[in-house]
């Protein structure tokens, strides 16, 4: 296997908190190939968001961040100088925010935004090119009438042309790397599906792995190769995506697809998972996900099961896993 | 914006009228006479009372006060606003030749304040609880709550007795006039204005930029490589300027109080002063000039915050 693009091992994120000290991530190891588009899926708090943040140094400063590595190409982000860090901020990893509607400054135009993006990545600052270079991008992205509207502001575009504008800001530089959280949740139903077609002819034109956040299965069934499972602030399974929806090897990534609606079948109700996430500022013993597995006994209350190797490409952080091979 | 205009224009004309009643029938029911006044307490005798009633017919301030205000808002409308009671000198030549030092003192002091308020708001809410914020907050409590008067006193004492400076009364030296030696004399007067409408203006600034800051656009413009310097001017000034507007606008009265104050202690020849002492003096046709003249700047101030919103924010059009 060639070296990974990115490399995080052993991340760890806590904020303190008037309540005391939340986990937000806890020992999440990830590493992205070349061309990869690699899922993050889990609940709201699961730490899927903090663990793709923390690959730019883009949390707040509340948040106290360590990792045995976080490498992009090599290069240690960690400890990587501002100005360096800003170098690879927008240029070879691009970014795409989940709601358009406040992640694009409402004062300045769409085109001076998507220009920005250009400009301070130009070797030599070249205003007239980074704007003729917006227009294209926009058009790229399937903005119509791209020269007239890049004089608009983001409160005279729909959701999904801002969220077309977000993506030409990604891929404004040619990315490696494209880290999109929650693209589409913000979205109406019918502008997902276009804005995800977008996403994936942006990763094939630009050839960029992609670490994808979201929440919902289909969009990962839709788009990537490999998924890594988040309950709770730590990696509970990883797969790539056809093994893991064939045969899930996690409790609660069985539960996470027993809540999908099917069409394939003929399913009178959907199963949810039962019982809510747990607090993050205080935690169960043992498994985190006990306290709603149906397979949870007395082991699970009290041993935290490790993320083990379980197949090629494969872990779960499961006790049981065995049996879910089984009787999948 | 034409449209808005005319309409903000019309509305501030209806709030005018009743700003020129008001203070028409408060001046004339204060407590004290005009005619009176100017007889010293010790010539007051038994044929004063007829000398008095007398004098104030001929003046007119014997008719109700309902002809009263009507005569002199139909001589407002021509532009003449009476005659003052004590020297017999129109208003408007009175106001027109102290409005100029005012303004001068007070846009300079509005200046000061945001030099003074911009820079401080957008370091502390940049380093929020680090001692520098805490710095600022102390210097705007300051700015606060203690009065213009006192440090003004202490700013003379120190800056004109002691170290002969910079000169503490006037507005020029006649015998050595020049550009240089009106901002001579306009370093302390503009200087403890400045600094006292300061305060309130970096608190707001500063909240206003701290949820700026916080805004997800700003995370955008860090993801898209931008350097701290880039964020905070190009990015969170802008936004941050939409509420702090208000409060500028909404203080320039507050401003224009303050330099009626110093204009008191600087003798400074501006309209606060010919304010004071026509209170003291009860000269009404002055006084409900000089609140009139206040009336325009305060609506027109206002006027001029809702068209900068426009430019500032392209959301907001104005209908």
């Amino acid at each position: 296997m060639t070296e990974p693009l990115l490399q995080i091992k052993g991340l760890s994120v806590d904020f303190r908190t008037d309540d005391g000290v939340v986990h937000a991530v806890t020992d999440v190891s990830l590493a992205v190939q070349p061309g990869e588009i690699v899922a993050i899926v889990g609940e709201s708090g699961s730490g899927k968001t903090v663990t793709a943040m923390s690959v730019l140094r883009l949390l707040p400063k509340a948040a106290e961040v360590s990792a045995d590595a976080i490498a992009f190409r090599g290069t240690d982000l960690r400890t990587l100088s501002a100005a360096r860090l800003r170098a690879i901020r927008g240029g070879p990893v691009g970014m795409i925010f989940q709601d358009p509607m406040t992640a694009l400054n409402p004062v300045m135009t769409i085109g001076g935004q998507v220009a920005e993006a250009v400009l301070l990545h130009q070797r030599r600052p070249d205003r007239k090119a980074a704007w003729r270079r917006a227009v294209e991008l926009l058009g790229l992205v399937g903005v119509p009438d791209p020269a007239e509207r890049v004089k608009q502001y983001p409160h005279e575009f729909s959701g999904g042309m801002r969220q077309r504008a977000m993506i030409a800001m990604a891929i404004a530089n040619d990315p490696d790397l494209i880290i999109a959280d929650e693209p589409t949740t913000a979205l109406d139903v019918t502008i997902q599906a276009q804005v995800l077609a977008l996403l994936r002819k942006a990763q094939a034109e630009t050839g960029a792995a992609t670490i994808l956040i979201t929440h919902d299965l289909g969009v990962v069934a839709e788009l990537a190769d490999r998924v890594v499972v988040m309950y709770a602030g730590r990696v509970v399974e990883s797969a790539g995506v056809r093994e893991l929806f064939a045969v899930p090897r996690h409790p609660y990534t069985k539960g996470l697809l027993a809540s999908l609606p099917r069409m394939d079948l003929d399913v009178d109700q959907l199963d949810p998972i039962p019982g809510n996430p747990p607090n993050m500022a205080a935690p169960p013993a043992g498994c985190p996900f006990h306290p709603r597995c149906p397979l949870a006994r007395d082991r699970c209350r009290t041993e935290l099961p490790p993320l083990l190797e379980i197949g090629v490409g494969r872990s779960s952080a499961c006790h049981f896993h065995d049996e879910l091979a089984v009787t999948a | 914006m034409g449209a808005f205009l005319v309409r903000r224009l019309s509305i501030n004309v209806l709030v005018f009228f009743l700003i020129t009643i008001a203070v028409f029938a408060l001046v004339h029911k204060t407590p004290g006479d005009p005619i009176a006044m100017q007889i010293p307490a010790d010539q007051l005798n038994s044929g004063s009372a007829d000398f008095i009633a007398q004098k104030r017919a001929e003046l007119g301030l014997d008719r109700s006060l309902v002809v009263q205000y009507w005569h002199w808002l139909t001589n407002a409308l021509h532009g003449d606003l009476g005659y003052s009671l004590l020297n017999g000198r129109p208003v408007t030549e009175l106001l027109g030749e102290r409005i100029g030092p005012t303004i001068e003192l007070m846009g300079v002091g509005l200046l000061i304040s945001l030099l003074i308020a911009f820079p401080l708001g957008i370091l502390a809410a940049r380093r929020r609880n680090s001692w520098l914020d805490y710095g600022a907050t102390v210097v705007s409590l300051g700015s606060v709550s203690i009065p213009v008067f006192f440090v003004a006193l202490i700013v003379i004492y120190v800056f004109t007795l002691k170290f002969q400076w910079f000169p503490s009364s006037g507005i020029s030296d006649p015998t050595n006039p020049g550009l240089l030696d009106s901002l001579h004399h306009l370093v302390l007067p503009a200087l403890i204005l400045g600094f006292g409408n300061s305060g309130p203006f970096m608190r707001y600034v500063r909240s206003s930029m701290i949820t700026e800051l916080d805004a997800d656009y700003v995370r955008t413009a860090n993801a898209k490589g931008a350097s701290p310097r880039r964020v905070v001017l190009r990015h969170a000034f802008r936004n941050s300027l939409i509420p702090v507007l208000t409060v500028i606008a909404t203080n320039l009265p507050q401003l224009l109080a303050g330099a009626v104050v110093i204009e008191q202690v600087f003798a400074w020849p501006g309209m606060g002063q010919l304010a004071v002492s026509s209170v003291n003096q009860h000269d009404y046709s002055v006084i409900v000039g000089f609140a009139l003249l206040i009336a325009i700047i305060v609506l027109l101030s206002n006027l001029l915050a809702d068209v900068l919103y426009t430019v500032v924010d392209p959301r907001v059009r104005l209908r």
